[in-house]
């Protein structure tokens, strides 16, 4: 095992990462921007280093700075955590030639995966069902225009390079496509400086549902079962669940999705933990989407129904550990529900809130856990993600834990500062939710007509 | 007639210039904040006077960012 690692994040997750490693005896170094002096994930790790300016390509982004912090301070590995540069493939790179070790999969699968239509045709390759849809990026209008009229209206046009649905165009007839074709192509380039789009059938009502697998360097691997994230605005998650109602209700479809996961890890040679996304059909039929290579913020409720640590378990296999969970070990104890706590305003267009935090105190209920990236009476500053906090709720069964969830959003002390914690308790309470009743666009659709 | 920032952020960018000529509605200055990128839009018909911030700036809610004359 390590003796120290340092964590190139910040919020909440880089104080859950500092936790883990103080619990397996290892020593942590935490980074912070000069805006996030007084933050949480300061005062968790055992040491911290200021790595520049509050904009995040000045320090939360700086990979050279945040190698060299990480050599001047003796670390021999970095977390990188999620987003921010954990599936950047030329960090990976670089901190594997400084001598540290990468705690995630290689560049090279990194590379595979980042790119979507490498990734489809990758998936498709191993046997795992994509959606219908170009097999490479589409230059030619023509060409787009003869595939989308094969699949049939109505179809996404999407970005290559893109990620969180940035560029992503919905047509719904022939007339639309050359004008999204071009539109995506212009934020593909602006955004991720790659103007390579392709197409895919778009699947109506869908849900979002992924699998978290974990592999170690030695070619062993399991996957944690399923979590359900179709309660989204915006192409952003804000609740998720594990297990998935709708997996738990339609025959076989578990063993089809945690197989296809597993293939999928397999052809590429994936190691560490990892998430493999689906979109899967009102009708119980799935498709791939893309592979997440890091760990992802909902992984909690992975945790929760199987006891699982899975941060503790990047660790052990980033030092090369042999992973010991064995398959047939595994398996789901009750249900897990994760709230994420934007600071928002759901009553004005959900526009951001920062500004002072007074009180804030977690609910002390069985079951309930409180991973938070802020703490009382400090100020949330306007440079990072609005999401402060996780409230990520265990139960016997799906009923009982939304009640809890419930029950521990009333009973949270945030005091202050504007969130979404009202609308969270309102959305649980629908009766779509106790149902399970809902797709993709259901809940942006429910908060537009509150 | 004043043009107020509505949330805490960063100014992005400064999309007209002193002197310019703006309809009601469109957007003079993106704010940035927590990752989002949020439009200040003009209250009215008129014309800009005066810029008081610069992009880069952070602004506080309400913050007078600039100022113009209402047609």
């Amino acid at each position: 095992m390590f003796e120290k690692v340092l964590i190139a994040n910040r919020g909440e997750i880089a104080c859950r990462i500092a936790h883990v490693l103080r619990a397996h005896g290892v020593a942590s170094v935490a980074v912070y921007s000069e805006a996030d002096a007084e933050a949480p994930h300061v005062a968790a790790a055992d040491e911290a280093v200021c790595i520049g300016p509050p904009p995040v390509s000045q320090s939360y982004l700086d990979q050279a700075r945040i190698i060299e912090v990480a050599l001047a301070t003796g670390a021999q590995a970095v977390h990188p955590g999620y987003g921010l540069l954990s599936e950047n493939a030329d960090f990976a790179r670089a901190v594997a030639a400084a001598g540290l070790v990468f705690i995630g999969p290689t560049p090279d699968v990194i590379d595979a995966m980042g790119d979507k239509v490498r990734a489809r045709q990758t998936a498709a390759a191993a046997g795992v069902p994509v959606v219908p849809g170009s097999d490479g990026p589409v230059t030619d209008d023509d060409a787009a225009a003869a595939l989308a009229e094969a699949m049939g209206y109505p179809v996404l046009v999407k970005a290559a390079a893109g990620g969180g649905g940035i560029g992503m165009q919905q047509v719904t007839k022939p007339a639309k496509l050359a004008r999204a074709l071009q539109s995506c192509r212009d934020r593909g380039a602006s955004s991720f400086g790659n103007d390579a789009v392709y197409l895919e059938k778009y699947i109506e009502q869908p849900r979002h549902i992924e699998v978290q697998i974990l592999f170690d360097h030695h070619g062993h691997g399991v996957h944690l079962f399923e979590r359900e994230c179709t309660l989204q605005r915006r192409h952003q998650k804000v609740i998720e669940e594990a297990p998935s109602p709708f997996v738990a209700r339609t025959p076989g479809l578990r063993e089809g999705l945690t197989a296809a996961a597993m293939n999928a890890a397999r052809a590429i040679g994936y190691r560490n933990a990892g998430t493999v996304e689906f979109i899967v059909s009102p009708d119980g039929a799935f498709y791939f989407i893309e592979m997440n290579t890091r760990l992802q913020v909902e992984h909690t409720v992975s945790e929760a129904i199987t006891g699982v640590d899975l941060i503790g378990w990047q660790l052990r296999i980033a030092a090369g550990e042999p992973l010991t969970l064995a398959q047939a070990d595994l398996a789901i104890d009750g249900a897990a529900i994760e709230c994420r706590l934007y600071a928002e305003d759901p009553d004005r267009k959900f526009i951001p809130q920062p500004g002072p935090l007074g009180a804030f105190e977690a609910p002390d209920l069985p079951g309930v856990r409180v991973d938070a990236g802020v703490a009382a009476h400090q100020t949330v500053t306007p440079y990072y993600d609005p999401m402060i906090a996780k409230l990520i709720v265990h139960g016997p069964d799906r009923a009982a834990t939304i009640a809890r969830t419930r029950e521990a959003l009333s009973a949270w002390t945030i005091e202050t500062l504007t969130t979404n914690r009202g609308f969270l308790h309102e959305v649980l309470g629908t009766p779509e939710v106790a149902a399970a009743d809902f797709h993709t666009g259901w809940l942006e659709k429910y908060a537009k007509g509150r | 007639m004043d043009i107020k920032a509505h949330i805490t952020g960063t100014v992005w960018k400064i999309e007209v210039g002193v002197g310019d000529e703006v309809e009601e509605d469109e957007v003079v200055i993106i704010l940035e904040s927590m990752k989002m990128e949020m439009p200040i839009e003009a209250p009215a018909d008129g014309t800009i006077t005066e810029l008081l911030v610069a992009e880069g700036d952070s602004v506080q809610e309400g913050q007078v960012v600039a100022r113009m004359d209402e047609d």
